[in-house]
């Protein structure tokens, strides 16, 4: 097994490092130039995109809202604007489509913080972590809804590190850095993985908006994995990929169904055995990607 | 590797459920209390930083911003800002400074027309009711129109001109001869755009906007001002007095407007009024 310090070093060597990376790259890409788009009307006066991402209006045409913050005021006791309503709609058909949490993985600024910390981690090899439950999200979520119901007003949004990360670079940070920087410290030394796999309520929200969501990640080749754990490394989430990676021997379907898989595609640049790829969750057989039926009841053997 | 925090497919008894749910839900609640009280502070709007026109009452405001930003976006002369967090004004929240950046009430209202919430009221489509605040004369002190200099700048900037600010003129008792052209604003014409402020020439504004529910007086529920209740109706909504009669002597009466006792003059000729009042009064009653 090679240095878990640097993930996916076999896939590196036998796939390249442009390979072993490329859905990383391309989520940097994806995350940078919607932050770019947006900037390019403060910066270089070229209004193409204008607001962040609680709301906005592309080319003056497409409006786009976030359904978490609307929600949270619809809360409070507002009805929104038509164009809102019709943001939120087009947001949450985008999302469940691609997958609830693509908004973690490919458009939320705070996910290059908390990777940042993530990757600092397994270099600096820090192992001790405080405990705290997956779930824990769910119950911020829960909180985000409650507290403009009690108090009217949209609490959470005073803050909430996601907005403000992103409204800041577009609009001016003021103290906000403080923010994240606490969140990088505290995935780096206090909880792995701490915001945005246990309490980011954003992440929460839309993770039960991509329930249903149709792209998803398939361990098609899920045969050949020769268990050499850095998928587990670089995972944020990695409780998604055991039960569908393992499952073949229980009749479970290839394709990772849990919410809260971001659809990151990072097991897939480090599996040097190419066992992920992306795919539908309609395409949940029990048949790999070659188009043999994996499911023959008979044991497995790993591919050497 | 495990995922330890996750204790899920990992067997989990009741008693470890339960007292990690308790946990989370402990932690969690106490955290939003937390929130929920440093909120209330953070959410207190300095009463300089003025929210853009047709906002709501601030603490529906609240409720009902998404802090988008597309405000500031459309706003034609970039007068408004986000609140940041460290600032006095709730994180994300449009407003302007009036002495720097005043409101130059657009026609179409851009800003309000960007909002996706109604946050910023889209039933408000002349700019003329807008109630951002209101320009008070604050400091008749140090403003030179009150020490009987001519300035009348916020009169003249003023884009209701003549009806949020108009110019009264007083005797300036100091020089005996000289009228003073005061600026008095009027709180059912002003929007509080705060172009007055800006435009004040002294170091520090004599003339400030302020948030309506600051620089308003409010009358008693139960008040009635009669002369008002009377115009409305077009008459007295109370029987009338009786007319006051004076137990007078003959030829004498009582003006009630001003002009006090009245003797009728006998003939055609006005008698003299005796220089002690009480004869004056006691006139007629020698006789008796």
């Amino acid at each position: 097994m090679a240095d878990k310090s640097v993930a996916g070093a076999d896939a590196i060597a036998t796939k390249g490092w442009w390979k072993a990376h490329q859905w990383l790259i391309l989520r940097r890409v994806s995350q940078l130039s919607i932050l770019a788009l947006f900037l390019l009307g403060p910066l270089a006066g070229v209004w193409i995109v204008k607001g962040n991402l609680a709301a906005s209006m592309t080319l003056d045409l497409l409006p786009l809202t976030d359904p978490h913050v609307l929600l949270q005021s619809v809360l409070s006791g507002v009805v929104p604007e038509l164009s809102a309503i019709a943001g939120v709609v087009i947001v949450i058909v985008f999302y469940l489509l691609v997958g609830g949490r693509v908004y973690c993985s490919w458009v939320c600024p705070v996910n290059m913080v908390t990777d940042t910390a993530a990757w600092l981690r397994r270099k600096l090899g820090i192992k001790a972590a405080s405990q705290m439950a997956r779930s824990t999200r769910y119950w911020m979520l829960g909180l985000t809804l409650v507290l403009p119901l009690v108090t009217g007003s949209l609490v959470w949004e005073l803050f909430n590190p996601v907005s403000m990360l992103f409204r800041g670079i577009v609009f001016g940070m003021g103290m906000a850095w403080l923010l994240i920087v606490g969140v990088f410290l505290f995935d780096l030394f206090i909880v792995k993985n701490g915001w945005c796999g246990r309490l980011c309520p954003v992440g929460a929200f839309y993770s039960l908006l991509g329930t249903g969501s149709a792209i998803r990640i398939v361990a098609a080749d899920r045969e050949r994995c020769n268990d050499c754990m850095d998928c587990f490394v670089v995972c944020p989430e990695k409780q998604v990929i055991r039960p569908t990676l393992k499952g073949a021997d229980k009749g479970v379907g290839p394709v990772i169904l849990a919410a809260n898989c971001t659809n990151c595609g990072r097991c897939i640049d480090v599996c040097a055995k190419d066992v992920f790829q992306f795919g539908t969750r309609f395409n949940n057989l029990m048949v790999n990607a070659s188009g043999n039926p994996a499911d023959d009841g008979k044991q497995h053997t790993v591919q050497p | 590797m495990s995922d330890s925090g996750d204790g899920k497919g990992k067997g989990v008894n009741r008693r470890q459920f339960l007292s990690q749910t308790l946990k989370t839900a402990c932690g969690v609640g106490l955290m939003g209390m937390g929130l929920g009280f440093y909120a209330k502070q953070a959410e207190s709007l300095p009463a300089m930083a003025i929210r853009p026109p047709g906002a709501l009452p601030e603490k529906d405001f609240l409720g009902a911003c998404i802090r988008c930003g597309l405000c500031v976006r459309d706003c034609p002369y970039d007068i408004l800002s986000l609140g940041q967090l460290g600032d006095t004004v709730a994180t994300g929240t449009p407003y302007f400074y009036a002495r720097t950046d005043p409101c130059e009430m657009c026609e179409d209202i851009p800003c309000v027309v960007a909002c996706p919430t109604n946050a910023l009221d889209h039933g408000l489509t002349n700019i003329n009711d807008a109630r951002m605040g209101l320009a008070v004369l604050v400091d008749q002190e140090t403003c030179i129109a009150f020490q009987g200099l001519r300035c009348e700048v916020c009169f003249n900037v003023c884009p209701i001109r003549g009806k949020a600010i108009s110019l009264e003129y007083e005797h300036n008792v100091r020089s005996g001869k000289h009228a003073r052209f005061l600026p008095i604003v009027h709180s059912d014409a002003c929007t509080g755009c705060g172009l007055c402020e800006k435009a004040c020439i002294l170091e520090e504004a004599a003339i400030k906007i302020f948030p309506t529910h600051l620089a308003k007086g409010e009358l008693g529920g139960h008040y009635r001002l009669g002369w008002k209740e009377k115009e409305k109706a077009g008459k007295s909504l109370v029987t009338p007095d009786v007319e006051h009669r004076y137990n007078l002597p003959e030829g004498v009466r009582y003006d009630l407007q001003g002009k006090g006792l009245i003797v009728e003059p006998e003939g055609q000729q006005p008698m003299p009024l005796p220089s002690n009042p009480l004869d004056r009064l006691n006139r007629g009653l020698e006789n008796q």
